[in-house]
């Protein structure tokens, strides 16, 4: 996840030096009718570039899942770095021969086969030198943009042809979007998500083991190519919207929000278009509402923040829902020792068979185990929530009937436990009671079940004396 | 002559003895040499693996073992020498072959479930651009069911033991229905317990007419898993029944410094830079 992370980072600080110099202008906040009209994509300009960058997003989060899981990521970085030359040399060419140097097909062209031509170098180079991914990327991307600055400034020098405008693929510029851009882009968009759809399988085996695909026959040159022409592809169409430095997040942020979503590679794909092309969708509708604000910046910034979402609160591996099942078992284990410690104090006094009648003081509890009167307190609290503790008259605590129906639970697959260990895993009578401890607690019923069976104790009526001399464990708190 | 490598020190062993590189062999290795970045990691290899046998193939580190299976796969591009695969060349006789790579050798923490990996092993057969059907998801569910992790198919795979993502690679390779294993490293990082069930799979497997060559590490459970053993050590070293090949002095041959002359002349290739494959010929 680390480089995914480097990556958002970075396009976040690149994205901000436009936000700024957008907030130096008059940004004004859109009313009523904006918003509406806006939303609603009345406006047809509007409309265009809408649905233009929410396709676009859409595929790139798609190609961007298969490129993560290939662990290609930085490759599209040094990809959209190599279109800048193709760029201006396509303008200079087309310029020379008395064309429109502008004209958007041929400066595209020249973007997808300058982009292609570094995707090779940065596979080839890795293939036969000793070099290691990293450097061959490093290389690439700055030989190739270098390059490309140098023959944009060239460009300019050109006395047919007026460049001015060239620049705007470095940062992208999404209000000169045409509808027939956005046309292309939709052309596109569909075709990558067929080729993802039909080529689902061959796609997912080289990802996830390349030499188990290649021996089965496939072709793995042909399908990594495949793979990287599809990232090509997206790079080039989202050039005008997003520019070349920014074009990387598109790729990378969807998929790395989209595996907190999921497990399951069917529904990180889908998560991943659909974070894309919200992205899409939300960055170009803020940047419409307020015209100051460039539109591949905040595309960026919303997946950024939708990434930032899916981290703290997807249902896979965010983080909150992770705390929030950590901290359960954590009140889980506490409830069980509490119900344990009623019962062997009872049990002490002889009087184990009337659990529920025999009341019990705060010092006493404090003294069964290593928590202090703070934690104590909270767990009585929660006890008496659940309807498994009275309070008498006197302060005294007493289980209820549920209370005593766990409590007898608990101990018993506790002493059940501890038996095993004894006579299966030769641990010591002495050591048993805290090494049952730390696994009673995720014993499910079937794991109960073979322990039953194992011990002959199939009676759940019957419940085992302790092993080990109870009151060895006091005194660890006093 | 036909089972062994020529050079006078390997011992010859005739196991299926008769005519050259038979048909019914479900591999048949003839002088391969392998090199890496130019330094020979195998030389001469000449080899015809028997039917129906469990095959443990042994060697140090470092003596060519998971390369000469990734060579007979194609993974790895021969500086020379011919492989047969039940006498046919192996492009022809892919689907007769299963290959279970070393469990290291994949991202274990990739989005899908125990069932998907098994699924991987019916791919070909499925067809390319083709979703799956529900007879290549029910003999996928079989394979899993033979390695005793059928109630782990919807599993991640992340959150399965080292052993059990061990089974689902065999697994996987039991769903391709192939004739020959061959298999890196099973063992590896496993538990007794699956080490056990793993290796009555095999025999399983050899039993119902299959061929398996499995790289093994642990010398102490040799004799008891395998009928046929390969001592690896750069060149084959030793080949032929257990009983007969597992013997001390072999073992010495195999892991001992006898070899240090072949591994300097390698050396000194790959420091002059010259081509393997023109010294192989003017040998």
């Amino acid at each position: 996840m680390n480089v995914h992370l480097r990556i958002i980072a970075a396009a976040l600080i690149l994205a901000i030096p436009g936000i700024a110099s957008a907030a130096g202008h008059h940004l004004a906040l859109p009313s009523a009718s904006d918003l509406w009209r806006v939303l609603s994509l009345q406006d047809y300009n509007t409309r265009v570039v809408i649905l233009g960058t929410t396709m676009l997003g859409g595929a790139a989060g798609l190609i961007g899942t298969f490129l993560l899981l290939r662990k290609r990521s930085l490759l599209s970085d040094s990809i959209a770095h190599a279109t800048l030359p193709g760029i201006a040399a396509a303008f200079i060419v087309v310029s020379l021969f008395g064309g429109d140097g502008k004209n958007l097909v041929g400066l595209l062209l020249g973007a997808a086969a300058f982009g292609t031509l570094g995707m090779g170098s940065v596979l080839l180079i890795s293939k036969y030198s000793r070099l290691k991914d990293d450097a061959a990327l490093g290389i690439v991307l700055s030989v190739f943009f270098g390059l490309g600055v140098s023959l944009l400034q060239l460009a300019t020098r050109l006395e047919t042809g007026n460049s001015a405008g060239l620049n705007s693929f470095i940062y992208g510029k999404t209000a000169s979007m045409l509808f027939r851009d956005a046309m292309l882009i939709g052309v596109s968009a569909a075709g990558v998500a067929v080729i993802c759809a039909l080529l689902y399988k061959e796609f997912t085996v080289l990802a996830f083991d390349q030499d188990f695909a290649a021996a089965q026959g496939y072709p793995t040159g042909i399908l990594d190519f495949c793979m990287m022409a599809l990232v090509v592809l997206v790079t080039v169409i989202g050039l005008q919207a997003v520019g070349l430095i920014l074009i990387v997040a598109m790729l990378v942020t969807p998929p790395a929000a989209a595996r907190f979503w999921s497990f399951d590679l069917r529904r990180v794909l889908v998560t991943s278009g659909i974070i894309g092309a919200a992205s899409g969708l939300f960055g170009s509708a803020i940047s419409a509402l307020m015209p100051n604000l460039p539109a591949g910046a905040i595309i960026v910034l919303v997946g950024a923040f939708l990434f930032l979402l899916s981290f703290l609160f997807g249902s896979a591996r965010g983080v909150i829902p992770q705390r929030l099942k950590n901290r359960q078992t954590s009140l889980k284990v506490e409830m069980q020792h509490l119900m344990r410690a009623f019962y062997e104090l009872a049990e002490e006094d002889g009087a184990a068979e009337e659990l529920e009648k025999h009341p019990v003081k705060f010092e006493q509890l404090l003294r069964e185990r290593a928590w202090n009167s703070t934690q104590l307190k909270r767990i009585l609290r929660r006890a008496r929530r659940g309807e498994f503790l009275r309070v008498g008259a006197d302060g005294d605590y007493s289980l209820t009937r549920a209370g005593g129906r766990q409590a007898r639970k608990f101990i018993r697959n506790h002493r059940l436990w501890e038996m095993y260990l004894i006579t299966h895993a030769d641990i010591a009578p002495s050591h048993v009671d805290r090494d049952a401890d730390q696994i009673e607690h995720v014993l499910d019923d079937a794991m109960i079940e073979r322990l039953e069976n194992l011990m002959n104790q199939t009676d759940r009526r019957l419940l085992p004396e302790s092993p080990h001399v109870i009151s060895s464990q006091k005194g660890e708190a006093s | 002559m036909s089972l062994t490598n020529t050079r006078p020190e390997a011992t010859p062993l005739p196991l299926s003895q008769g005519e050259e590189h038979s048909e019914s062999s479900p591999l048949s290795i003839h002088d391969m040499t392998i090199a890496y970045h130019r330094k020979p990691v195998l030389w001469d290899i000449d080899l015809d693996l028997p039917e129906h046998h469990l095959i443990g193939i042994i060697g140090p580190n470092g003596a060519g073992k998971s390369t000469l299976l990734k060579s007979v796969l194609g993974l790895i591009p021969r500086a020379s020498g011919r492989v047969l695969v039940y006498g046919k060349p192996f492009d022809e006789q892919r689907h007769r072959v299963a290959y279970v790579p070393q469990r290291e050798s994949v991202d274990w923490d990739f989005p899908v479930s125990a069932l998907d990996v098994v699924l991987m092993g019916r791919y070909k057969r499925v067809g390319w651009c083709l979703p799956i059907g529900r007879t290549h998801k029910k003999i996928a569910m079989e394979a899993l069911d033979k390695v005793g992790m059928a109630d782990y198919a919807r599993r991640q795979i992340s959150q399965l033991s080292g052993g059990q993502q061990q089974r689902i690679f065999l697994a996987r390779a039991l769903a391709q229905d192939a004739d020959l294993y061959l298999m890196d490293e099973p063992f590896a990082g496993v538990d007794a317990a699956t080490e056990k069930a793993i290796i009555a799979l095999l025999k399983d497997l050899k039993s119902s007419g299959k061929t398996v060559a499995v790289v093994h590490h642990d010398l102490q459970t040799v004799g008891s898993y395998f009928d046929t053993v390969i001592l690896l050590n750069m060149r084959v070293v030793a080949y032929g029944p257990t009983a007969e090949v597992f013997t001390e002095e072999n073992l010495n041959k195999t892991y001992g410094g006898k070899l240090t002359l072949l591994t300097d002349a390698a050396e000194a290739l790959a420091r002059n830079q010259a081509s393997i494959h023109r010294e192989t010929k003017s040998e």
